[in-house]
């Protein structure tokens, strides 16, 4: 589904992917790991297609089709959905009229017809209890006023409406509490399906306990420099970054 | 510091012969008010008041004064027809009033709405203090005109203690003629005691008229007075120049909301005096100059009484060649103490030949004063444009829904809710796409 090759970004002029690469197929979990500065969100934004990312070298190819080349929403109209680290307030708009924007935005560039807001609102209701978030998020600004937790959840909720082919996660971990980090793995584990990949950006393994990877990779200087199993993760939490890179890779890296 | 007398404009302008009336004190003001604006001319960009708003190309072209066909003019209802207002209307037609097209039956009992050159023949002498002002300074140039000229325009008045529901709809329409005309609107508005009134304002053109209009309001709240005030300006290729004074006495209570949206070169002078204290003042606005329009907003507000309230927030978005220029000046006179001001102008530029200029004032001679005053000019925020986008959301449309949201900030506290949306939505599609 997605094939990273030899993958370069820079940022501000600064190289911080170095040559990634990474396979992901249809139904897997990947978990990128990583110290702070490694270029983990970096290697999201690129994916997504954030302005200020310069990919120098290297391809990707999501679904045979080259990625990059797509401006960020005909990227999210082919599958692809990023979970903002720092998910953006936005005053006075409606989170109602977001998400219908958006979602039927994709179904047109799809080919798919419109929800009218009967469906729409249907859809919608059915999402929210899953993430058990409040029917009155609807009428709110996207993302204003919402609690760090509600943020983070508001991300999977969009998630689960979009329904994307490669979801990649950025830190949606990170600030939550115990309760709130249950939740957001639940509703992850509800979207696994054989037909969908994750991508799951970390810098602790605190969530792997809750959606368990197929792969962990990590991610160092702009490189993965080693790549396993869950026991990775598990290694990793016990004896910490320091001793990454020391050892040769043994999966997927450069 | 003026053009010279013989441009276009001012020779155009004179050539009318002055309306009489027969009404001594009435001929003698349009008469010296007409003296001053042939002496004093235009206003040039020293005049710090139209520092950017240069009149250079108006002075240029020449306008006919008054319509002689005003009242057989073309005009569908439907223009003017807005959500959420169904009451009482005054409809003029390049400054000619159209009972054809008002709705004056069955008024309460309390409320006097009529045309000025109505209440002129029933009762001038009420109306003279008004009509007898005279405009000193060089600025006030279209306020000399106006005063000069305008032969009809809105008087309205409340009487003590009623309230109206209902709002009161005041339309001015610019309309197609085979010339380029002057118009002119003098309106007086007043509120008694303890009354309420909610009041619709419109400015709207009909074709590629790009005549030129003055109006002058006077407002005047007494005390316990009540004013909602909703502005909708959107005269397509039209000069329009309005001057609004509001007067609000002992715990009057007005509150504006102005949306700009046409308009070829358009001015809007707006005058606050906080005179009784306890007196509230809020406004909103929004102006969203496109193409090469210039559209001018002066807002001075005087605290004048004991803990007076303003609070104004005007936002602005310029998109192509357009200009916005907004100057808010507030005035805590000695005195005010307990005043409370705050005065916000946001702005937004959407392409890189816009402009805004903007100038807050503040100026405090009084004590225990609360005041704040800020201003900016920006672009969209590239996160959340990111963040749409990264949804499906186009580039196109996630500007679009990012500047309406912008714009309606302006509209959230406004009562009259068909209304609002009806606002919200005119803003969104008069966007850029």
């Amino acid at each position: 589904m997605l094939k990273i090759e030899n993958l370069h970004a820079r940022v501000a002029g600064k190289e911080i992917l170095k040559g990634i690469n990474l396979t992901v197929n249809a139904g897997e979990v990947h978990a990128i790991m990583g110290p702070n500065g490694a270029g983990k969100s970096t290697l999201g934004n690129v994916l997504s297609g954030r302005d200020g990312y310069e990919v120098t070298a290297g391809t990707v190819t999501f679904n045979g089709v080259d990625l990059l080349a797509l401006s960020p929403e005909a990227r999210a109209a082919a599958g692809v959905f990023l979970a903002f680290q720092y998910p953006v307030e936005i005053p006075g708009v409606n989170n109602t009229y977001f998400l219908r924007t958006a979602l039927n935005a994709q179904r047109k560039q799809r080919g798919d017809k419109d929800l009218d807001s009967m469906q729409f609102l249907k859809l919608v209701r059915e999402k929210l209890k899953v993430m058990k978030l409040p029917d009155d998020l609807l009428h709110r600004a996207v993302n204003e006023g919402f609690s760090g937790g509600e943020k983070k959840r508001n991300e999977i909720f969009q998630m689960a409406l979009l329904e994307p082919q490669l979801a990649i996660l950025d830190e949606t971990d990170s600030g939550l509490d115990i309760d709130a980090l249950k939740q957001v793995a639940t509703g992850v584990n509800m979207l696994r399906t054989p037909e969908r990949a994750f991508l799951m950006i970390t810098h602790y393994q605190r969530l792997l306990d809750y959606v368990v990877p197929d792969f962990v990779h990590v991610l160092a200087a702009g490189r993965i420099v080693e790549s396993g199993d869950k026991s990775l993760a598990l290694r990793l939490e016990e004896h910490g970054y320091a001793g990454i890179g020391e050892h040769q890779p043994s999966g997927a890296s450069a | 510091m003026s053009s010279p007398a013989s441009s276009p404009l001012l020779t155009s302008l004179l050539a009318a012969p002055l309306p009489q009336r027969g009404i001594s004190w009435l001929d003698a003001a349009r008469q010296e008010n007409r003296e001053a604006f042939a002496a004093g001319g235009l206003p040039d960009t020293r005049v710090e008041a139209w520092k950017y708003t240069p009149l250079r190309a108006l002075a240029q072209r020449s306008f006919i004064s008054g319509d002689s066909d005003a009242a057989t003019r073309a005009v569908d209802p439907a223009l003017f027809a807005l959500p959420g207002v169904d009451g009482p209307r005054l409809v003029f037609v390049n400054g000619v009033f159209r009972a054809d097209l008002s709705a004056l039956a069955a008024l309460p009992a309390g409320l006097v709405l009529q045309p000025l050159s109505r209440a002129l023949d029933e009762d001038a002498e009420a109306l003279r203090f008004v009509l007898s002002r005279h405009y000193r300074d060089i600025g006030d140039a279209f306020a000399r005109i106006n005063a000069a000229s305008a032969v009809d325009g809105v008087v309205l008045r409340v009487a003590a203690g009623m309230q109206l529901t209902a709002p009161v709809q005041l339309v001015f329409v610019g309309a197609t003629a085979p010339a380029e005309l002057a118009w002119h609107a003098r309106n007086v508005i007043e509120l008694g005691e303890g009354s309420a009134l909610a009041l619709v304002e419109q400015h709207l053109g009909t074709g590629e008229q790009a005549h030129l209009g003055t109006l002058v309001s006077d407002i005047e709240l007494r005390e316990g007075a009540q004013l909602t005030h909703a502005v909708l300006q959107n005269a397509t290729g039209a000069n329009l120049i309005r001057r609004n004074s509001l007067r609000l006495h002992a715990r009057a209570h007005a509150t504006m909301h102005t949306v700009e949206l046409g308009g070829a070169l358009v001015r809007h002078d707006l005058q606050v005096e906080l005179l009784g204290d306890g007196s509230r003042f809020a406004g909103r606005g929004v102006f969203m100059p496109h193409g090469r329009q210039h559209i001018d907003t002066q807002l001075g507000i005087r605290h004048q009484a004991l803990n007076t309230t303003s609070d104004a927030h005007w936002r602005g978005v310029a998109s192509d060649r357009a200009r916005g220029v907004f100057r808010g000046a507030v005035l805590v006179a000695p005195g005010a103490d307990g005043s409370d001001a705050n005065l916000t102008n946001k702005n937004l530029l959407l392409s890189p030949s816009a402009e805004i200029d903007t100038k807050p004032e503040l100026e405090i001679y009084a004590d225990e004063v609360q005041a704040a005053h800020g201003a900016t000019v920006g672009q969209l925020d590239e996160r959340a444009l990111f963040y749409l986008r990264s949804r499906g959301i186009d580039l196109v449309e996630a500007r679009a829904l990012l500047t309406s949201a912008f714009c309606r900030a302006v509209l959230g506290d406004m009562v009259n809710a068909p209304l609002r949306e009806h606002l919200a939505e005119l803003m969104m599609l008069h966007l850029p796409t």
